[in-house]
């Protein structure tokens, strides 16, 4: 390992920061992301093999611990899709300054509250469906 | 003072040295990404039931597989290029790196092809 510092300076920030906040979790929900790919693609090998294997899947991701695991998901999801879009329009220049920045900032968390209950609320209550 | 030109540091900077190749894919595969995640979460979650019939008849619809299989190819080279930035940012080791490195790339090619595979034996199985 080198002498000179390597990003990121962890230790260097105020960890209250929203700047770090909004950004550290939108890490984490894109790592989460990635392990529901890995489940997205369980699944469809799992339609892609008989419907005797199918139902054994299908028992597996209807188990009651993976609610969680998809309300997780969920969350990942709505968060990474808002934080993406947001630094889309970074990317293009615009909301880059402070108070633009602070108030997208919230507009993030609270877009994917609301997408997170919208999608939990058709996943679960919409039609009785499993899983 | 460095007498390279911006252009030339954009071209060829970073570790990588790959200038901005990784940062403008990571644009792209995110742009195509909106739009397909949505339509996968509005199409699965309008599925009447999840038992294996309705879902490979959904599948074997021309648009759906095709949606499908650019979701996974998409979704796994964002993934990759998502994981790839976490690692070179936290693993500082350089052996430990690279053996992370190809695992995870290596993991991402075959979840790509594993699921573009599934994709098209369901809906070719239909013509069969």
């Amino acid at each position: 390992m080198p002498a000179r510092p390597l990003s990121p300076h962890l230790s260097v920030y105020k960890m209250s920061r929203y700047t770090l906040a909004t950004s550290i979790f939108n890490r984490f929900t894109g790592l989460g992301l990635s392990l529901g790919l890995l489940l997205l693609v369980y699944w469809l090998v799992a339609v892609a093999s008989t419907a005797r294997a199918y139902q054994g899947a299908a028992h597996f991701l209807s188990l009651g611990f993976m609610k969680i695991v998809y309300l997780g998901l969920i969350l990942a999801f709505s968060y990474h899709l808002s934080a993406g879009i947001r630094h889309l329009l970074w990317d293009t220049g615009r909301g880059l300054e402070r108070t633009e920045s602070q108030r997208s900032a919230w507009l993030v968390v609270a877009a994917s509250m609301a997408l997170t209950l919208l999608i939990a609320y058709y996943a679960w209550h919409a039609g009785a469906r499993s899983p | 003072m460095s007498l390279r030109s911006p252009l030339g540091r954009v071209l060829g900077a970073g570790p990588a040295r790959q200038g901005v190749h990784h940062w403008w894919m990571q644009r792209l595969s995110s742009l195509a990404l909106v739009p397909l995640t949505v339509w996968f979460l509005v199409g699965l979650l309008a599925l009447p039931s999840l038992d294996h019939a309705t879902v490979a008849a959904w599948m074997r619809q021309g648009p759906t597989a095709l949606l499908l299989v650019l979701l996974v190819l998409t979704a796994a080279w964002h993934s990759q290029l998502g994981v790839r930035v976490v690692v070179e940012d936290y693993v500082h080791e350089a052996a430990t790196r690279a053996l992370c490195l190809v695992t995870l790339s290596f993991a991402h090619i075959a979840l790509a092809a594993a699921g573009v595979f599934a994709v098209l034996r369901v809906a070719f199985a239909a013509a069969a």
